[in-house]
């Protein structure tokens, strides 16, 4: 448990930086400091992130960091883990992407080294766009969302990253949200001492490509959450589990109606007098959670039988 | 001139640089994009009365302009505090409120 007051007092980001304001990433980078203090070092493929650093001689991100090609930040960590164990030095490689070098561009690399297994924490900061370039579609927008290459909306659903994840079998997988900061910072600090290919998927909203208000990125992210969009849970060393602040949505009667969601942002604004487009998200949604439920029950059957024996 | 001069017999080795400083390198530092107090346009005003000190609004700035105190108590950094209002919306009991900025950009 992540109490705040606890944390040490100092500055954990880098003030005067060139992210946008309210913008998730520089927030989530805080969280990565607090958790695992100075011993990260970064690998940044192309994005936001790269931008947020600034031109130079002065790094607008608090961490050390290799900037590399869109396709090679999986390969370029693995090779980073490799020189540091030959050097006999005790760094945590991490790897910040955003959603296309983790989904789209990155995904060969990633896959390769969640096979290898190497021991390096993923994170993909999901913005569901390339925001960076000026928000052209990418394989993590979800359905109906607008952006500038989907002009009436997204017909195809989000990739579900995190479940294609489970299923190379990594010691350790989990979402996050930047709503969600005692959580995130939790599971990094858990990830952090797990041997193995370890990957975390941020969920990050983004007042200038979803169009919302800059002030409303929590708000926003702590919705995603209530309405059953963006699920936290973790998966580790083959048995999963639903994280303390998901659980009680697990029952779809308890969940925020997704309309609340969806009406705040802008780039849904197209689908809010169309109910059959929001009853496509809905299914969406009981789709993930029936996913979810399947993976609860076949990934801990001596739990289930446990169960079964004391009934 | 004439003794260092690499003939086609010889093979020539280039030597590894010692420092990698050549490379293009920049180092952590605040103000990387300036003093982004001016981007605001709306400042986030403190009422030190109401302030609870639950620290959530240190927590979510994502711009670590919310400078925290020894006793928990907090106070913003107008130099880089870009004006997004999140400590604002986090707040639990409204004690940040929003006003808006002199035209001018006047700090």
């Amino acid at each position: 448990m992540v109490i705040i007051h606890k944390l040490p007092n100092r500055r954990y980001g880098m003030p005067g930086n060139a992210s946008c304001p309210g913008c998730p990433e520089s927030m989530g980078l805080r969280y990565l400091k607090m958790a695992l203090g100075d011993k990260a070092v970064l690998v940044i493929p192309a994005g936001c992130s790269s931008v947020i650093q600034g031109i130079g001689p002065k790094s607008g991100i608090n961490f050390p960091i290799l900037n590399i090609a869109f396709a090679a930040a999986g390969a370029a960590a693995s090779g980073m883990k490799a020189a540091f164990e030959v050097q006999g030095k005790d760094y945590i490689v991490v790897v910040w992407a955003g959603d296309g070098g983790t989904a789209d561009i990155g995904f060969q690399a990633l896959s390769g080294a969640a096979e290898r297994n190497e021991d390096i924490i993923y994170i993909c900061v999901d913005n569901e766009a390339y925001m960076n370039t000026g928000i052209q579609r990418s394989g993590l927008t979800p359905y109906g969302a607008w952006t500038t290459t989907t002009w009436t909306g997204k017909k195809e659903h989000k990739k579900n990253m995190p479940f294609i994840l489970i299923a190379h079998d990594v010691p350790y997988v989990a979402t996050a949200s930047v709503g969600y900061p005692h959580d995130f910072i939790e599971k990094l600090r858990k990830a952090a001492k797990i041997k193995g290919f370890k990957y975390i998927h941020l969920h990050a909203p983004d007042p200038v490509g979803w169009r919302f208000d800059s002030s409303l990125t929590v708000k926003v992210a702590q919705l995603a959450v209530q309405t059953g969009m963006w699920p936290l849970f973790e998966y580790e060393r083959g048995s999963f589990k639903l994280s303390p602040f998901s659980k009680k949505y697990k029952d779809p009667s308890k969940r925020v109606p997704v309309i609340e969601y969806l009406k705040i942002q802008g780039r849904f604004k197209h689908l809010l007098n169309k109910p059959e487009e929001i009853k496509k998200i809905e299914e969406y949604i009981e789709r993930t959670w029936w996913w979810i439920d399947l993976l609860e029950r076949s990934t801990n059957p001596a739990k289930t039988a446990r169960e079964l024996l004391n009934k | 001139m004439g003794e260092n001069k690499i003939t086609s017999s010889q093979t020539c080795v280039i030597e590894p640089p010692k420092t990698f400083f050549w490379a293009p390198l920049s180092k952590p530092a605040p103000a990387a994009s300036g003093k982004t107090g001016t981007w605001r346009t709306e400042r986030p005003v403190i009422i030190q009365e109401k302030c609870v000190k639950c620290l959530l609004c240190w927590l979510y700035c994502p711009e670590d302009a919310i400078i925290r105190k020894e006793d928990n108590s907090v106070e913003v950094d107008y130099e880089y505090c870009k004006g997004c209002g999140i400590c604002a919306a986090v707040c639990p009991v409204d004690a940040i409120k929003m006003v808006p900025e002199e035209w001018g950009g006047k700090q």
